[in-house]
């Protein structure tokens, strides 16, 4: 361990001395703030890089759902209240169940509407239907 | 007993959502978790479907392990300089059969690593599933079958 670390420890452990939980709650909702954000970032760069609306959907259901889940509960644990915890819990639980809807629904669209996978995609065993108004 | 099981698990979500522990508004939480059990009460008796609780706390385990290991795994795909990529979207024969269940297998296959279903045939038979990495697509079905189907049957038994 470095000096550098050691004097940041020893700064936040004066600063924090009052409250004994504090320490440890503060490193891990830092923790969880800094995991959430960096998840969300990556979301977000996988959107631009992705070459077509099916790999993009990856990137959004998943990196996306993860980061701002994190985040959720980094807002409860800080808070120190039951309630607003189970709030971001359910926050968090609720974006588990509705972003792979979303994405589920609009690469099912996308389909629909004749969107073709990016030239690199190796193989697509869904059957295109016919575009136009059903009989 | 399962009622009882229901009523309370709705209440805590209440609690949970309006975010007031009070024993006011847990018995408000009870009262609307009740009438709206009752509103329903002819679906849910057709539904009725037996969970086992420690298949399920597997599946719920299952999941959180994959759902962080799949944000993991797009979070490095992203940063690579070039990125390697085999998209393709593959069909999966479903052998669960009731529509919970089937919604429950998409939307886990969407939060795991590399898949995510795109839409289910009319007759409920065939998942099309997308993959980032579709080179070997009797792997994924393995991986599939082997991992959440059997942990959803489980968890669910007939």
């Amino acid at each position: 361990m470095g000096r550098e670390s050691l004097a940041v420890e020893s700064f936040a452990m004066e600063s924090l001395a009052s409250e004994p939980l504090g320490m440890g709650l503060a490193v891990v909702v830092a923790v969880l703030l800094v995991l959430g954000s960096l998840f969300s970032l990556l979301a977000a760069v996988g959107l631009l890089r992705f070459p077509d609306l099916y790999t993009r959907m990856h990137a959004a259901s998943k990196a996306g759902s993860v980061g701002s889940g994190l985040l959720l509960i980094a807002a409860g644990l800080h808070a120190l209240d039951g309630a607003i915890l189970l709030r971001a819990l359910a926050g968090f639980f609720f974006i588990l169940l509705t972003a792979p809807i979303s994405a589920h629904l609009l690469a099912k669209a996308a389909h629909h509407a004749g969107q073709r996978l990016h030239p690199i995609s190796v193989t697509d065993q869904m059957p295109r239907e016919r575009v136009g108004p059903k009989d | 007993m399962k009622r009882a099981i229901l009523i309370l698990s709705m209440t805590l979500t209440w609690t949970a959502i309006t975010g007031s522990v009070s024993a006011l508004n847990l018995l408000l939480g009870l009262a609307v978790s009740a009438l709206s059990l009752w509103l329903v009460r002819e679906q849910v008796a057709a539904a009725g479907s037996n969970v086992r609780p420690l298949p399920f706390l597997l599946l719920c385990g299952l999941f959180f392990k994959e759902l962080a290991l799949s944000a993991i795994k797009v979070a490095f795909l992203v940063v690579q300089p070039r990125m390697r990529l085999k998209p393709g979207i593959f069909a999966y024969s479903l052998t669960v059969t009731r529509d919970f269940e089937i919604t429950l297998l998409a939307n886990l296959i969407t939060l795991t690593p590399g898949t995510l279903s795109v839409d289910v045939s009319a007759d409920r038979r065939i998942l099309y599933v997308h993959a980032l990495d579709c080179a070997d697509p009797a792997a994924l079905r393995h991986d599939i079958a082997h991992g959440f189907e059997r942990r959803i049957r489980e968890a669910f038994p007939l």
